[in-house]
């Protein structure tokens, strides 16, 4: 395990997390479960089918892409807000340097992924763990999957700007 | 169907029925075609949901149908460790009432909430029979929401029934007893000169579903047994029926069975309304609790109330009326147009079916028999449209369908009859095992019935199931009714004694509900919002211990300073934001329950530690492959000792080679 935990290790366990459970196949029962209640997350509403033939593993899977995720000069405002979310939703399991927690450290994973994959990923992790084979090749070092925190979108631009902040950007 | 026999059994003595119906093998009944009917394939959903009463475990319990499946035993008058109701802080003010803290109650009959009255999904209202409440389940959360205690009354058996806007539910006490107050303390002996029925009236909010104990109907005393709201054309009115109108108070077997009829009470809520807003009610004091729980702190709390304001029914005539009913009624359900109400005679051979127009034109011209305890008595005939001649033995429950057809359970005789409303007649009859309660059709005590199946809940299973010693499980028996015949398609189990229940289409509940509280939405005054916010704080003797639970573990895991007979105070956050993952929090010694933590809620477990040592707590509910791992310990010193309070998490090896 130790040797593992080198730098390939960091990447491959990126954000990986708890829950041993996968979920399986189509969720062909969420219908009806998508009420207008706030307290409803969108979790379930990914389309998850088992197509992973036309799965992009550098844009990941979800409504990101380069067309919609624009980084610029560094948002102050934006950082603030994305270390209020990280403080409540992320800290228990990660760290701001590159040592693994529950998941991995953030250090330099703005560096290794693209800002859509990462929207996606942290807005929609259970389509992806089950698709993506660097996702898939660490959960079995990992065993973790990472949970859905059930982020809003404006949530996860303002966590992408924390990270480019941690990873020093300007 | 050996009718005749079970006649005969009945003419020997019908109080051997629990034992002596077993009208035939254990399935003979069951024909081809019923596990196609009934089998939900793995991963598939149900299509209705059904709510049915615990009985005596004091709580509801969820199935899917047509498979049976158990899906949620939801706790609400019983203290329930499996979730931590009545453990926690948090839900402890619930059972709170006027006689202190009350974990046990026997939860008899669900009423789903109605708009024009049809099932609207919001709410299911359960009551306490033994220490008199209304329970309100909010249904985005399948949690109780609301307790509502009843002043003056006993035994509250003849509710939660529900106008057709669900404008109120109503709750009749089943003992007739003195008001409560100094005036209580009087000779058993004098039952007929101090003993009053009550009749509550809760209005509910139609947006928050808040509940409120609006006024009470003063009655003669006598027992009050079940009830039902008219709708439609007899919205407005609502129906009870009694018995025990010999007003006896001992060895009632006997002496609340010698009059040939009781009654069913027919009361005019409108007009009652009228005399309250008029000023005719009487404030009276008394003393009930009403607790909620909020759902953003998380949080219930009791708020004891001191008055209740009380219309006499002898002196405000035309609220209620008396209609003779043959013995010992113990059903009274009102048909989906509200034209007919059927009432049922435990002891009686035949059914009576109301008019609702007769009973109106009967007021209209006095057509009155006399008086009862100040109450005017219609005419039996001029309120009847009819009898149905020997449909069985011990008629209970009716429930309707939407196409003219009334189904009566027969307790005695072991068995549901279809029949035709209109016409009186029978129709079809099947065998029931054993000794059936009361039934469900989905929908079938609304405008607009779903039917489709007929549920019996029976008290006996004797031979159904694999024995389990003297207690065998209790039952439910669904029958499909799309067809002419009645035919039975699934037995399934249920928790403590299944009472009344009611079902509706899946749809109409999945789509409101929630799957998480929102964590920035938890305004629970010691929340953790994040591993940051995780603290330890001594005021006095009390601890507070802010906690957090995420995928694996608890933070803080390591805590010292606490002494022995310090009131500790766990409060937990779960941090997860993810739909089905509560977490557990268990300690080592408790005198108390677990915890069982939602997505984004925060929840309190107070613990005095009597000894000193290290004390391990855990999560409880399996949440992940490092589940086993999600642990920390307490150290217990000596009360009086100098150990710094502390909570920390994570010194890791990487920290401590940092530090090197
Ligand atoms: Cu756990």
């Amino acid at each position: 395990m130790k040797r593992i935990v080198s730098f390939s290790f960091a990447a491959a366990c990126l954000f990986a997390l708890v829950v041993v459970s996968c979920k399986g196949g189509e969720d062909t029962n969420t219908s009806g479960t998508n009420g207008a209640s706030q307290e409803t997350p969108s979790a379930n509403n990914s389309a998850t089918s088992a197509n992973t033939a036309s799965y992009d593993p550098k844009r990941g899977e979800g409504k990101f892409d380069a067309s919609n995720v624009k980084v610029a000069a560094l948002d102050e405002s934006m950082v603030t807000k994305g270390d209020a979310i990280f403080k409540t939703k992320c800290s228990a399991c990660h760290k701001l340097t590159d040592e693994k927690l529950v998941g991995p450290g953030w250090k330099g994973v703005t560096g290794r992924k693209e800002p859509y994959w990462i929207m996606n990923f942290i807005t929609n992790p259970d389509a992806m763990i089950d698709k993506d084979p660097e996702l898939q090749a660490q959960l079995e070092i990992c065993l973790v999957r990472m949970p859905n925190q059930n982020l809003t979108d404006d949530d996860a631009r303002h966590i992408l700007e924390f990270m480019r902040k941690n990873d020093g950007a300007k | 169907m050996k009718l005749q026999s079970v006649f005969l059994y009945s003419l020997l003595g019908i109080t051997l029925v629990g034992t002596s119906c077993k009208p035939k093998g254990t399935s003979s009944a069951v024909t081809g075609g019923a596990a196609e009917k009934t089998y939900v394939p793995p991963g598939k959903y149900d299509e209705l949901y059904n709510f049915v009463s615990g009985g005596f475990s004091g709580q509801m319990s969820v199935y899917g149908l047509p498979s049976g499946r158990l899906l949620r035993v939801i706790p609400v008058f019983s203290v329930d460790p499996e979730k931590g109701w009545g453990y926690s802080e948090e839900t402890k003010p619930m059972l709170n009432t006027s006689h202190g803290f009350v974990p046990w109650d026997d939860l008899h009959h669900v009423e789903l909430s109605q708009t024009n009255g049809e099932v609207n999904g919001k709410w299911v209202f359960g009551n306490a029979n033994n220490t008199p409440r209304i329970a309100r389940i909010d249904l985005k959360t399948f949690r109780t929401a609301e307790i509502i205690e009843l002043p003056n009354s006993a035994g509250n058996h003849s509710s939660p029934y529900g106008t057709e806007n669900t404008e109120y539910v109503v709750a009749g006490t089943r003992f007739s007893v003195p008001a409560d107050g100094a005036g209580s303390d009087v000779p058993i002996s004098s039952y007929k000169e101090n003993f009053k029925g009550h009749i509550s009236f809760i209005s509910v909010d139609k947006e928050t579903g808040k509940m409120d104990l609006s006024f009470q109907i003063r009655t003669p005393g006598v027992n009050f047994d079940l009830a039902r709201c008219g709708k439609a054309k007899s919205h407005g009115w609502f129906f009870f029926s009694c018995y025990n109108t010999e007003q006896a108070n001992t060895l009632l077997e006997v002496n609340a069975s010698k009059n040939d009829k009781d009654f069913i009470m027919a009361v005019n809520w409108k007009k009652a309304e009228e005399y309250l807003k008029a000023g005719k009610g009487k404030k009276v004091p008394v003393k009930y609790a009403h607790n909620t729980y909020n759902e953003t702190t998380h949080t219930a709390t009791s708020e004891f109330k001191n008055e209740v304001i009380v219309l006499d029914a002898a002196e405000l005539k035309d609220i209620c009326y008396f209609i003779p009913c043959p013995k010992s009624p113990h059903g009274c359900d009102v048909n989906p147009t509200g034209e007919y109400i059927v009432g049922s005679g435990k002891l009686a051979a035949l059914l009576p079916v109301f008019s609702f127009d007769k009973i109106q034109t009967a007021i209209a011209e006095k057509q009155f028999e006399g008086e009862y305890g100040g109450i005017p008595v219609i005419k039996y005939e001029a309120a009847l449209h009819g009898e149905v001649q020997k449909p069985g033995l011990g008629p209970l429950h009716t429930e309707f369908d939407a196409n003219g057809f009334a189904y009566t359970s027969f307790f005695v005789s072991s068995e549901v009859v279809k029949w035709n409303v209109k016409e009186l007649k029978v129709v079809d009859r099947v065998p029931t095992y054993y000794s059936v309660g009361h039934l469900c059709v989905p929908g079938g005590n609304t405008r607009k019935p779903y039917g489709k199946y007929v549920i019996a809940y029976n008290k006996i299973t004797k031979d159904r199931y694999l024995p389990t010693g003297p207690e065998l499980s209790q039952s439910a028996q669904l029958f499909d009714i799309s067809g002419d015949k009645m035919q039975l398609i699934l037995d399934f189990p249920t928790i403590g004694e299944p009472h009344y229940a009611q079902a509706a289409p899946a749809e109409l509940f999945t789509k409101n509900q929630y799957k998480i509280y929102k964590i920035e939405e938890n305004k629970h005054p010691y929340v953790a919002k994040g591993e940051a916010e995780t603290k330890a704080v001594r005021e006095g003797n009390k601890v507070h211990i802010y906690l957090t639970t995420i995928r694996s573990h608890i933070a803080p895991d390591n805590i010292e300073g606490v002494k022995v007979g310090d009131e500790v105070y766990f409060h937990v956050t779960n941090l997860e934001q993810d739909w089905d993952i509560p977490h557990g929090f268990a300690i080592k010694g408790a005198n108390n329950g677990e915890l069982l933590i939602m997505p984004g809620e925060t929840t309190t477990l107070k613990w005095i530690p009597e000894k000193t040592g290290i004390f391990p707590m855990y999560c409880t509910d399996f949440c992940s492959a490092l589940h086993q791992e999600m642990q920390g310990y307490v150290r217990v010193s000596p009360a009086g000792s100098n150990v710094p309070l502390t909570a920390s998490i994570g010194k890791n090896a990487a920290d401590e080679k940092a530090q090197k």
